[in-house]
Protein backbone atom coordinates (compact mmCIF):
# COMPACT_ATOMS: atom_id res chain seq x y z
CA UNK A 1 0.00 0.00 0.00
CA UNK A 2 2.74 2.34 1.08
CA UNK A 3 4.74 1.40 -1.96
CA UNK A 4 1.76 1.98 -4.16
CA UNK A 5 1.17 5.44 -2.73
CA UNK A 6 4.81 6.30 -3.25
CA UNK A 7 4.61 5.22 -6.84
CA UNK A 8 1.56 7.39 -7.44
CA UNK A 9 3.45 10.35 -6.03
CA UNK A 10 6.44 9.77 -8.25
CA UNK A 11 4.19 9.49 -11.23
CA UNK A 12 2.54 12.80 -10.37
CA UNK A 13 5.85 14.52 -9.72
CA UNK A 14 7.27 13.56 -13.08
CA UNK A 15 4.02 14.39 -14.84
CA UNK A 16 4.28 17.88 -13.36
CA UNK A 17 7.87 18.31 -14.53
CA UNK A 18 7.00 17.07 -18.00
CA UNK A 19 3.96 19.29 -18.31
CA UNK A 20 5.78 22.33 -16.94
CA UNK A 21 7.83 22.36 -20.15
CA UNK A 22 4.57 22.48 -22.04
CA UNK A 23 3.43 25.41 -19.93
CA UNK A 24 6.64 27.30 -20.71
CA UNK A 25 6.23 26.57 -24.40
CA UNK A 26 2.64 27.75 -24.38
CA UNK A 27 3.68 30.82 -22.42
CA UNK A 28 6.36 31.71 -24.92
CA UNK A 29 4.04 31.22 -27.89
CA UNK A 30 1.33 33.33 -26.30
CA UNK A 31 3.85 36.07 -25.41
CA UNK A 32 5.23 36.14 -28.95
CA UNK A 33 1.81 36.40 -30.56
CA UNK A 34 0.60 38.87 -27.97
CA UNK A 35 3.72 41.01 -28.35
CA UNK A 36 3.63 40.98 -32.13
CA UNK A 37 -0.11 41.55 -32.47
CA UNK A 38 -0.13 45.39 -32.11
CA UNK A 39 2.35 45.61 -34.99
CA UNK A 40 0.18 43.65 -37.36
CA UNK A 41 -2.75 45.91 -36.64
CA UNK A 42 -0.77 48.78 -38.16
CA UNK A 43 1.59 47.07 -40.56
CA UNK A 44 0.53 44.66 -43.26
CA UNK A 45 2.06 41.17 -42.82
CA UNK A 46 3.22 41.15 -46.44
CA UNK A 47 4.88 44.57 -46.07
CA UNK A 48 6.56 43.30 -42.93
CA UNK A 49 7.88 40.08 -44.47
CA UNK A 50 8.70 41.39 -47.94
CA UNK A 51 9.65 45.01 -47.21
CA UNK A 52 13.22 45.83 -48.13
CA UNK A 53 13.95 48.62 -45.67
CA UNK A 54 14.37 48.30 -41.91
CA UNK A 55 14.35 51.81 -40.39
CA UNK A 56 12.55 51.32 -37.08
CA UNK A 57 13.51 54.64 -35.48
CA UNK A 58 13.21 56.87 -38.51
CA UNK A 59 10.21 59.16 -39.09
CA UNK A 60 8.27 57.71 -40.79
CA UNK A 61 9.55 54.26 -39.75
CA UNK A 62 9.89 51.36 -42.17
CA UNK A 63 9.33 47.80 -41.04
CA UNK A 64 10.61 45.53 -43.82
CA UNK A 65 12.42 42.48 -42.49
CA UNK A 66 13.32 40.88 -45.82
CA UNK A 67 16.98 42.00 -45.46
CA UNK A 68 17.05 40.44 -42.00
CA UNK A 69 15.56 37.17 -43.22
CA UNK A 70 18.03 37.20 -46.12
CA UNK A 71 20.86 37.80 -43.65
CA UNK A 72 19.81 34.83 -41.53
CA UNK A 73 19.44 32.61 -44.60
CA UNK A 74 22.84 33.56 -46.05
CA UNK A 75 24.69 33.01 -42.80
CA UNK A 76 22.87 29.72 -42.18
CA UNK A 77 23.49 28.38 -45.67
CA UNK A 78 27.18 29.25 -45.44
CA UNK A 79 27.50 27.71 -42.00
CA UNK A 80 25.84 24.49 -43.21
CA UNK A 81 28.37 24.20 -46.04
CA UNK A 82 31.08 24.14 -43.41
CA UNK A 83 29.50 22.24 -40.55
CA UNK A 84 27.85 19.39 -42.47
CA UNK A 85 30.96 18.00 -44.19
CA UNK A 86 33.07 18.53 -41.07
CA UNK A 87 30.45 17.19 -38.66
CA UNK A 88 29.36 14.18 -40.68
CA UNK A 89 32.95 13.48 -41.73
CA UNK A 90 34.25 13.42 -38.20
CA UNK A 91 31.32 11.22 -37.13
CA UNK A 92 32.16 8.71 -39.89
CA UNK A 93 35.76 8.74 -38.79
CA UNK A 94 34.86 8.20 -35.16
CA UNK A 95 32.43 5.43 -36.06
CA UNK A 96 34.40 3.48 -38.62
CA UNK A 97 38.09 4.28 -38.55
CA UNK A 98 39.15 5.66 -35.20
CA UNK A 99 40.71 3.19 -32.83
CA UNK A 100 42.29 4.35 -29.60
CA UNK A 101 42.45 7.95 -30.76
CA UNK A 102 38.68 8.05 -30.41
CA UNK A 103 39.13 8.38 -26.66
CA UNK A 104 40.66 11.79 -26.97
CA UNK A 105 39.15 13.06 -30.23
CA UNK A 106 35.59 12.71 -29.06
CA UNK A 107 36.07 14.63 -25.79
CA UNK A 108 38.00 17.29 -27.70
CA UNK A 109 35.14 17.77 -30.15
CA UNK A 110 32.80 18.01 -27.21
CA UNK A 111 34.92 20.72 -25.62
CA UNK A 112 34.23 22.76 -28.75
CA UNK A 113 30.54 22.51 -27.87
CA UNK A 114 31.21 23.85 -24.38
CA UNK A 115 32.80 27.13 -25.47
CA UNK A 116 30.39 30.01 -24.79
CA UNK A 117 29.14 31.70 -27.95
CA UNK A 118 30.40 35.10 -26.81
CA UNK A 119 33.92 33.67 -26.85
CA UNK A 120 33.41 32.50 -30.42
CA UNK A 121 32.18 35.98 -31.23
CA UNK A 122 35.18 37.55 -29.61
CA UNK A 123 37.52 35.25 -31.48
CA UNK A 124 35.71 36.05 -34.73
CA UNK A 125 35.87 39.78 -34.14
CA UNK A 126 39.47 40.01 -32.96
CA UNK A 127 41.15 37.26 -34.98
CA UNK A 128 39.08 35.80 -37.81
CA UNK A 129 37.59 39.01 -39.23
CA UNK A 130 40.88 40.95 -39.64
CA UNK A 131 42.57 37.82 -40.99
CA UNK A 132 39.84 37.16 -43.56
CA UNK A 133 39.81 40.82 -44.57
CA UNK A 134 43.55 40.79 -45.26
CA UNK A 135 43.64 37.33 -46.76
CA UNK A 136 40.77 37.82 -49.23
CA UNK A 137 41.40 41.55 -49.67
CA UNK A 138 37.85 42.51 -48.68
CA UNK A 139 36.80 46.03 -47.72
CA UNK A 140 35.55 44.73 -44.36
CA UNK A 141 36.06 41.50 -42.43
CA UNK A 142 32.76 41.54 -40.56
CA UNK A 143 30.58 39.84 -43.14
CA UNK A 144 28.33 36.86 -43.81
CA UNK A 145 31.34 34.72 -44.70
CA UNK A 146 33.10 35.26 -41.37
CA UNK A 147 29.86 34.67 -39.48
CA UNK A 148 29.22 31.48 -41.50
CA UNK A 149 32.70 30.21 -40.80
CA UNK A 150 32.49 30.70 -37.05
CA UNK A 151 28.89 29.43 -36.78
CA UNK A 152 29.83 26.44 -38.93
CA UNK A 153 32.61 25.53 -36.53
CA UNK A 154 30.24 26.01 -33.59
CA UNK A 155 27.74 23.55 -35.05
CA UNK A 156 30.31 20.81 -35.82
CA UNK A 157 30.23 19.07 -32.41
CA UNK A 158 26.44 19.13 -32.42
CA UNK A 159 26.10 17.57 -35.86
CA UNK A 160 28.98 15.16 -35.22
CA UNK A 161 27.60 13.65 -32.04
CA UNK A 162 24.04 13.35 -33.37
CA UNK A 163 25.33 11.74 -36.57
CA UNK A 164 27.46 9.32 -34.61
CA UNK A 165 24.43 8.35 -32.53
CA UNK A 166 22.48 7.72 -35.74
CA UNK A 167 25.26 5.51 -37.10
CA UNK A 168 25.42 3.54 -33.85
CA UNK A 169 21.67 2.95 -33.98
CA UNK A 170 22.07 0.90 -37.16
CA UNK A 171 21.76 -2.72 -35.95
CA UNK A 172 24.97 -4.75 -35.99
CA UNK A 173 23.24 -7.38 -38.11
CA UNK A 174 23.16 -4.96 -41.09
CA UNK A 175 26.89 -4.65 -40.97
CA UNK A 176 27.55 -8.34 -40.39
CA UNK A 177 25.25 -9.31 -43.26
CA UNK A 178 27.00 -6.92 -45.61
CA UNK A 179 30.47 -8.10 -44.68
CA UNK A 180 29.33 -11.74 -44.93
CA UNK A 181 28.22 -11.09 -48.50
CA UNK A 182 31.78 -10.14 -49.31
CA UNK A 183 31.44 -6.35 -49.26
CA UNK A 184 34.51 -4.38 -48.20
CA UNK A 185 34.44 -2.08 -45.17
CA UNK A 186 34.15 0.98 -47.43
CA UNK A 187 31.30 -0.58 -49.42
CA UNK A 188 29.53 -1.53 -46.21
CA UNK A 189 29.88 1.98 -44.84
CA UNK A 190 28.79 3.81 -47.97
CA UNK A 191 26.15 1.43 -49.30
CA UNK A 192 24.65 0.00 -46.11
CA UNK A 193 25.38 1.93 -42.94
CA UNK A 194 25.08 5.49 -44.22
CA UNK A 195 21.86 4.89 -46.21
CA UNK A 196 20.37 3.08 -43.22
CA UNK A 197 21.33 5.96 -40.95
CA UNK A 198 20.34 8.49 -43.62
CA UNK A 199 17.28 9.91 -41.96
CA UNK A 200 19.10 10.02 -38.63
CA UNK A 201 21.86 12.03 -40.27
CA UNK A 202 19.29 14.33 -41.88
CA UNK A 203 17.80 14.91 -38.44
CA UNK A 204 21.24 15.80 -37.12
CA UNK A 205 21.74 18.26 -39.97
CA UNK A 206 18.36 19.89 -39.54
CA UNK A 207 18.75 20.25 -35.78
CA UNK A 208 22.20 21.72 -36.38
CA UNK A 209 20.59 24.16 -38.78
CA UNK A 210 17.95 25.32 -36.33
CA UNK A 211 20.73 25.87 -33.81
CA UNK A 212 22.64 28.04 -36.25
CA UNK A 213 19.54 30.07 -37.08
CA UNK A 214 18.93 30.80 -33.42
CA UNK A 215 22.51 31.73 -32.57
CA UNK A 216 22.62 35.35 -31.45
CA UNK A 217 25.70 36.61 -29.68
CA UNK A 218 28.21 35.45 -32.26
CA UNK A 219 26.37 36.90 -35.25
CA UNK A 220 25.76 40.13 -33.38
CA UNK A 221 29.51 40.49 -32.98
CA UNK A 222 30.76 39.39 -36.38
CA UNK A 223 28.13 39.60 -39.09
CA UNK A 224 28.60 43.36 -39.60
CA UNK A 225 25.02 44.37 -38.94
CA UNK A 226 24.02 46.07 -42.21
CA UNK A 227 20.31 45.63 -42.81
CA UNK A 228 20.65 45.12 -46.56
CA UNK A 229 19.95 42.13 -48.80
CA UNK A 230 23.46 40.71 -49.31
CA UNK A 231 24.88 40.82 -52.83
CA UNK A 232 27.40 38.11 -52.02
CA UNK A 233 28.59 36.01 -49.10
CA UNK A 234 31.21 38.69 -48.46
CA UNK A 235 28.63 41.41 -47.74
CA UNK A 236 27.88 42.45 -44.18
CA UNK A 237 24.48 41.18 -43.04
CA UNK A 238 22.12 41.67 -40.14
CA UNK A 239 20.47 38.41 -39.09
CA UNK A 240 17.13 38.46 -37.27
CA UNK A 241 18.53 37.32 -33.94
CA UNK A 242 21.13 40.05 -33.71
CA UNK A 243 18.54 42.67 -34.64
CA UNK A 244 16.41 41.65 -31.69
CA UNK A 245 19.39 41.51 -29.34
CA UNK A 246 20.79 44.86 -30.43
CA UNK A 247 17.54 46.80 -30.43
CA UNK A 248 15.40 45.33 -27.65
CA UNK A 249 17.36 47.13 -24.93
CA UNK A 250 16.71 50.55 -26.37
CA UNK A 251 13.27 50.22 -27.94
CA UNK A 252 10.74 52.01 -25.77
CA UNK A 253 8.42 49.46 -24.18
CA UNK A 254 5.05 49.40 -25.89
CA UNK A 255 6.27 51.29 -28.95
CA UNK A 256 5.70 49.92 -32.43
CA UNK A 257 9.42 49.19 -32.64
CA UNK A 258 9.15 47.01 -29.54
CA UNK A 259 6.26 45.07 -31.08
CA UNK A 260 8.12 44.76 -34.38
CA UNK A 261 10.97 43.01 -32.54
CA UNK A 262 8.41 40.57 -31.17
CA UNK A 263 7.25 40.13 -34.75
CA UNK A 264 10.77 39.16 -35.79
CA UNK A 265 10.92 36.77 -32.85
CA UNK A 266 7.67 35.20 -34.00
CA UNK A 267 8.95 34.69 -37.55
CA UNK A 268 12.15 33.20 -36.18
CA UNK A 269 10.19 30.89 -33.91
CA UNK A 270 7.99 29.68 -36.78
CA UNK A 271 11.08 29.02 -38.90
CA UNK A 272 12.80 26.87 -36.28
CA UNK A 273 9.51 25.19 -35.39
CA UNK A 274 9.13 24.13 -39.01
CA UNK A 275 12.66 22.75 -39.01
CA UNK A 276 12.15 20.86 -35.77
CA UNK A 277 8.89 19.34 -36.97
CA UNK A 278 10.63 18.21 -40.16
CA UNK A 279 13.44 16.70 -38.10
CA UNK A 280 10.99 14.86 -35.87
CA UNK A 281 9.08 13.55 -38.88
CA UNK A 282 12.23 12.25 -40.58
CA UNK A 283 13.61 10.66 -37.44
CA UNK A 284 10.35 8.82 -36.85
CA UNK A 285 10.61 7.33 -40.32
CA UNK A 286 14.22 6.48 -39.59
CA UNK A 287 13.32 4.44 -36.54
CA UNK A 288 10.59 2.64 -38.45
CA UNK A 289 12.94 1.85 -41.29
CA UNK A 290 15.42 0.22 -38.93
CA UNK A 291 12.62 -1.87 -37.49
CA UNK A 292 12.83 -0.12 -34.13
CA UNK A 293 9.65 0.67 -32.28
CA UNK A 294 8.69 4.31 -32.00
CA UNK B 1 -6.35 52.19 21.24
CA UNK B 2 -4.57 55.50 21.47
CA UNK B 3 -1.27 53.76 20.94
CA UNK B 4 -2.54 52.18 17.77
CA UNK B 5 -3.81 55.52 16.51
CA UNK B 6 -0.45 57.13 17.11
CA UNK B 7 1.27 54.25 15.41
CA UNK B 8 -0.95 54.56 12.34
CA UNK B 9 -0.43 58.31 12.28
CA UNK B 10 3.33 57.81 12.44
CA UNK B 11 3.17 55.24 9.70
CA UNK B 12 1.17 57.58 7.49
CA UNK B 13 3.60 60.47 7.94
CA UNK B 14 6.47 58.08 7.26
CA UNK B 15 4.81 57.01 4.02
CA UNK B 16 4.10 60.55 2.85
CA UNK B 17 7.55 61.60 3.92
CA UNK B 18 9.31 58.92 1.90
CA UNK B 19 6.94 59.57 -0.98
CA UNK B 20 7.89 63.23 -0.99
CA UNK B 21 11.55 62.32 -1.16
CA UNK B 22 11.11 60.25 -4.28
CA UNK B 23 12.67 61.92 -7.32
CA UNK B 24 11.58 60.83 -10.76
CA UNK B 25 13.82 61.38 -13.76
CA UNK B 26 12.60 60.66 -17.26
CA UNK B 27 13.57 61.45 -20.84
CA UNK B 28 16.37 61.30 -23.37
CA UNK B 29 18.19 58.01 -23.83
CA UNK B 30 21.37 60.00 -24.51
CA UNK B 31 21.28 61.49 -21.03
CA UNK B 32 20.02 58.24 -19.50
CA UNK B 33 23.45 56.70 -18.72
CA UNK B 34 24.56 59.87 -16.93
CA UNK B 35 21.31 60.14 -14.96
CA UNK B 36 21.38 56.45 -14.13
CA UNK B 37 24.89 56.38 -12.72
CA UNK B 38 24.60 59.73 -11.00
CA UNK B 39 21.37 58.55 -9.35
CA UNK B 40 22.96 55.29 -8.19
CA UNK B 41 25.97 56.99 -6.69
CA UNK B 42 23.90 59.79 -5.20
CA UNK B 43 21.66 57.24 -3.49
CA UNK B 44 24.70 55.52 -2.06
CA UNK B 45 25.79 58.79 -0.47
CA UNK B 46 22.30 59.78 0.68
CA UNK B 47 20.50 56.88 2.23
CA UNK B 48 17.17 58.70 2.38
CA UNK B 49 17.26 59.50 -1.35
CA UNK B 50 15.06 57.55 -3.68
CA UNK B 51 15.55 58.30 -7.36
CA UNK B 52 13.97 56.46 -10.24
CA UNK B 53 15.33 56.90 -13.76
CA UNK B 54 13.53 56.15 -17.00
CA UNK B 55 14.33 56.60 -20.69
CA UNK B 56 11.73 57.21 -23.36
CA UNK B 57 13.18 60.15 -25.27
CA UNK B 58 13.49 63.90 -24.83
CA UNK B 59 9.90 64.57 -25.90
CA UNK B 60 8.50 61.99 -23.50
CA UNK B 61 10.53 63.45 -20.63
CA UNK B 62 9.43 67.01 -21.23
CA UNK B 63 5.79 65.92 -21.62
CA UNK B 64 6.07 64.10 -18.29
CA UNK B 65 7.50 67.21 -16.65
CA UNK B 66 4.62 69.31 -17.97
CA UNK B 67 2.11 66.75 -16.70
CA UNK B 68 3.83 66.72 -13.34
CA UNK B 69 4.66 63.00 -13.61
CA UNK B 70 8.41 63.50 -13.25
CA UNK B 71 10.64 65.94 -11.39
CA UNK B 72 13.54 66.09 -13.79
CA UNK B 73 13.23 65.76 -17.58
CA UNK B 74 16.34 64.67 -19.48
CA UNK B 75 16.63 66.23 -22.92
CA UNK B 76 19.21 66.13 -25.66
CA UNK B 77 17.66 69.24 -27.22
CA UNK B 78 16.30 72.55 -25.97
CA UNK B 79 12.62 72.74 -25.08
CA UNK B 80 10.41 73.72 -28.04
CA UNK B 81 8.23 76.84 -28.03
CA UNK B 82 4.99 74.83 -28.16
CA UNK B 83 6.15 72.72 -25.21
CA UNK B 84 6.92 75.90 -23.33
CA UNK B 85 3.48 77.32 -24.13
CA UNK B 86 1.83 74.13 -22.96
CA UNK B 87 3.86 74.18 -19.75
CA UNK B 88 2.87 77.78 -19.02
CA UNK B 89 -0.80 76.99 -19.66
CA UNK B 90 -0.54 74.25 -17.05
CA UNK B 91 1.12 76.55 -14.58
CA UNK B 92 4.54 74.99 -14.92
CA UNK B 93 7.83 76.83 -15.19
CA UNK B 94 10.47 74.68 -16.93
CA UNK B 95 14.03 75.63 -16.01
CA UNK B 96 16.91 74.39 -18.14
CA UNK B 97 20.12 73.05 -16.63
CA UNK B 98 22.88 72.34 -19.07
CA UNK B 99 24.73 69.38 -17.64
CA UNK B 100 27.16 68.27 -20.33
CA UNK B 101 28.11 68.51 -23.99
CA UNK B 102 27.74 65.66 -26.41
CA UNK B 103 30.35 65.74 -29.17
CA UNK B 104 30.33 63.19 -31.94
CA UNK B 105 33.65 62.49 -33.53
CA UNK B 106 33.96 61.16 -37.06
CA UNK B 107 36.76 58.59 -37.20
CA UNK B 108 38.68 56.84 -39.96
CA UNK B 109 41.53 54.34 -40.06
CA UNK B 110 44.93 55.97 -39.25
CA UNK B 111 46.24 54.99 -42.69
CA UNK B 112 43.51 56.97 -44.45
CA UNK B 113 44.93 60.12 -46.10
CA UNK B 114 41.70 62.07 -45.52
CA UNK B 115 42.26 64.77 -42.90
CA UNK B 116 39.05 66.71 -43.16
CA UNK B 117 35.54 66.63 -44.57
CA UNK B 118 32.77 69.14 -44.90
CA UNK B 119 29.42 68.45 -43.33
CA UNK B 120 27.91 68.09 -46.78
CA UNK B 121 30.48 65.45 -47.72
CA UNK B 122 29.91 63.67 -44.42
CA UNK B 123 26.19 63.59 -45.07
CA UNK B 124 26.68 62.27 -48.60
CA UNK B 125 29.01 59.54 -47.33
CA UNK B 126 26.60 58.33 -44.68
CA UNK B 127 23.53 58.52 -46.87
CA UNK B 128 25.31 56.61 -49.65
CA UNK B 129 25.63 59.37 -52.25
CA UNK B 130 29.42 59.25 -52.03
CA UNK B 131 30.57 55.66 -52.28
CA UNK B 132 34.28 55.97 -52.98
CA UNK B 133 37.07 57.74 -51.11
CA UNK B 134 38.35 59.21 -54.40
CA UNK B 135 35.24 61.41 -54.53
CA UNK B 136 36.45 63.31 -51.48
CA UNK B 137 40.13 63.38 -52.40
CA UNK B 138 41.22 60.00 -51.09
CA UNK B 139 42.55 56.85 -52.71
CA UNK B 140 40.13 55.00 -55.03
CA UNK B 141 38.65 52.58 -52.56
CA UNK B 142 35.10 51.72 -51.58
CA UNK B 143 33.89 53.47 -48.44
CA UNK B 144 32.72 51.19 -45.64
CA UNK B 145 30.35 53.19 -43.45
CA UNK B 146 30.03 52.14 -39.85
CA UNK B 147 27.14 53.37 -37.75
CA UNK B 148 25.66 52.84 -34.32
CA UNK B 149 22.47 50.80 -33.97
CA UNK B 150 19.40 52.71 -34.99
CA UNK B 151 18.00 52.81 -31.48
CA UNK B 152 21.04 54.31 -29.79
CA UNK B 153 21.20 57.91 -28.65
CA UNK B 154 24.42 58.48 -30.57
CA UNK B 155 22.73 57.37 -33.80
CA UNK B 156 19.89 59.74 -33.13
CA UNK B 157 22.27 62.62 -32.40
CA UNK B 158 24.33 61.89 -35.49
CA UNK B 159 21.19 61.76 -37.60
CA UNK B 160 20.16 65.18 -36.35
CA UNK B 161 23.55 66.91 -36.33
CA UNK B 162 25.17 65.46 -39.42
CA UNK B 163 22.45 64.02 -41.64
CA UNK B 164 19.60 66.49 -41.10
CA UNK B 165 17.48 63.47 -40.23
CA UNK B 166 18.16 61.72 -43.54
CA UNK B 167 18.43 57.93 -43.48
CA UNK B 168 21.75 56.22 -42.98
CA UNK B 169 22.59 54.09 -46.05
CA UNK B 170 21.29 50.54 -45.79
CA UNK B 171 24.67 48.92 -46.29
CA UNK B 172 26.20 50.67 -43.27
CA UNK B 173 27.51 48.28 -40.64
CA UNK B 174 25.45 48.80 -37.51
CA UNK B 175 27.44 48.21 -34.34
CA UNK B 176 26.01 47.78 -30.88
CA UNK B 177 28.38 50.08 -28.96
CA UNK B 178 30.75 53.02 -29.34
CA UNK B 179 33.54 50.60 -28.52
CA UNK B 180 32.53 48.21 -31.30
CA UNK B 181 32.49 51.08 -33.83
CA UNK B 182 35.99 52.16 -32.77
CA UNK B 183 37.31 48.58 -32.96
CA UNK B 184 35.81 47.98 -36.39
CA UNK B 185 37.21 51.24 -37.76
CA UNK B 186 40.64 50.42 -36.33
CA UNK B 187 40.56 47.08 -38.16
CA UNK B 188 39.16 48.29 -41.47
CA UNK B 189 41.36 50.64 -43.56
CA UNK B 190 38.62 51.95 -45.85
CA UNK B 191 36.03 52.57 -43.17
CA UNK B 192 34.47 55.63 -41.59
CA UNK B 193 32.51 55.67 -38.36
CA UNK B 194 31.40 57.97 -35.58
CA UNK B 195 31.71 57.74 -31.81
CA UNK B 196 31.28 59.94 -28.78
CA UNK B 197 34.32 62.14 -28.26
CA UNK B 198 35.30 60.12 -25.21
CA UNK B 199 35.78 56.98 -27.29
CA UNK B 200 38.44 58.25 -29.67
CA UNK B 201 41.57 56.12 -29.22
CA UNK B 202 45.04 56.33 -30.79
CA UNK B 203 44.17 53.43 -33.10
CA UNK B 204 41.72 55.59 -35.07
CA UNK B 205 41.99 59.05 -36.59
CA UNK B 206 39.52 61.85 -35.84
CA UNK B 207 38.42 63.80 -38.91
CA UNK B 208 38.30 67.60 -38.98
CA UNK B 209 34.77 68.72 -39.86
CA UNK B 210 34.19 72.12 -41.53
CA UNK B 211 37.73 73.14 -40.53
CA UNK B 212 37.10 72.51 -36.84
CA UNK B 213 39.11 69.86 -35.02
CA UNK B 214 36.99 67.99 -32.48
CA UNK B 215 38.49 68.66 -29.06
CA UNK B 216 37.02 69.23 -25.64
CA UNK B 217 37.34 72.98 -26.13
CA UNK B 218 35.65 73.16 -29.53
CA UNK B 219 32.87 70.91 -28.29
CA UNK B 220 32.22 72.90 -25.10
CA UNK B 221 32.18 76.15 -27.04
CA UNK B 222 29.87 74.49 -29.60
CA UNK B 223 32.21 75.61 -32.41
CA UNK B 224 32.50 72.02 -33.56
CA UNK B 225 29.46 71.32 -35.75
CA UNK B 226 28.67 67.86 -34.38
CA UNK B 227 28.22 69.00 -30.81
CA UNK B 228 25.11 69.63 -28.78
CA UNK B 229 24.31 70.46 -25.19
CA UNK B 230 22.52 67.97 -22.95
CA UNK B 231 19.92 69.33 -20.58
CA UNK B 232 17.94 68.44 -17.53
CA UNK B 233 14.73 70.40 -17.03
CA UNK B 234 13.06 71.03 -13.69
CA UNK B 235 9.82 72.73 -12.79
CA UNK B 236 10.97 76.01 -11.27
CA UNK B 237 14.31 76.35 -9.56
CA UNK B 238 15.34 73.07 -7.93
CA UNK B 239 15.13 72.84 -4.19
CA UNK B 240 15.73 70.28 -1.48
CA UNK B 241 17.13 66.98 -2.60
CA UNK B 242 16.75 67.81 -6.30
CA UNK B 243 19.09 70.74 -5.76
CA UNK B 244 21.52 68.45 -3.93
CA UNK B 245 21.37 66.09 -6.89
CA UNK B 246 22.25 68.89 -9.32
CA UNK B 247 25.08 70.05 -7.08
CA UNK B 248 26.39 66.51 -7.10
CA UNK B 249 26.06 66.20 -10.86
CA UNK B 250 27.82 69.50 -11.48
CA UNK B 251 30.54 68.73 -8.96
CA UNK B 252 33.69 66.71 -9.34
CA UNK B 253 32.03 63.31 -8.99
CA UNK B 254 29.38 64.20 -11.53
CA UNK B 255 31.99 65.37 -14.01
CA UNK B 256 33.77 62.08 -13.62
CA UNK B 257 30.59 60.16 -14.41
CA UNK B 258 29.91 62.36 -17.43
CA UNK B 259 33.41 61.80 -18.72
CA UNK B 260 33.25 58.04 -18.17
CA UNK B 261 30.02 57.82 -20.12
CA UNK B 262 31.73 59.44 -23.09
CA UNK B 263 30.38 62.98 -22.79
CA UNK B 264 32.10 66.26 -22.03
CA UNK B 265 31.58 67.86 -18.62
CA UNK B 266 31.20 71.62 -18.72
CA UNK B 267 34.16 72.27 -16.44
Amino acid sequence: MNLHAKETWYRRLFAVTAFSTLIFLAGIIVTLFHGAWPLFREVNVIDFLAGRAWYPTHTPPEWGILPLIAGTMTVTAGAMLISVPLGVGSALYLYEIAGKEKHFIKPLIEILAGIPSVVYGFFGMAVAAPFIRNFLDLPVGLCAFTASLILGIMAVPFICSLTEDALRMVPKSFREASLALGASRWQTLVKVIVPAAGSGISTAVILGMSRIIGETMTVLMISGGAAVIPKSIFSPVRPMTSTIAAEMGEAAMGSLHYHALFGIGLVLFLMTLLLNITAEFISRRFRLKLGLTQ
Amino acid sequence: MKKIMIFILLLLTAVTFSYAERIKIEGSTTVLPIAQRAAEQFMELHEDANISVKGGGSGVGIAALIDGVCDIADASRAIKQEELDKAVSKGKDPKAHMIAMDGICVIVHPSNNIQQLTRAQLKDIFTGKIKNWSEVGGIPEKIVAISRDSSSGTYEAFGELALNKAKVRTDALMQASNQAVATTVAQTPSSIGYVGLGFVTPSVKAVIIDDITPTKETVISAKYPLARPLYMYTNGAPSGQIKDFFDYLKGEEGSKIIEEEGYIPLK
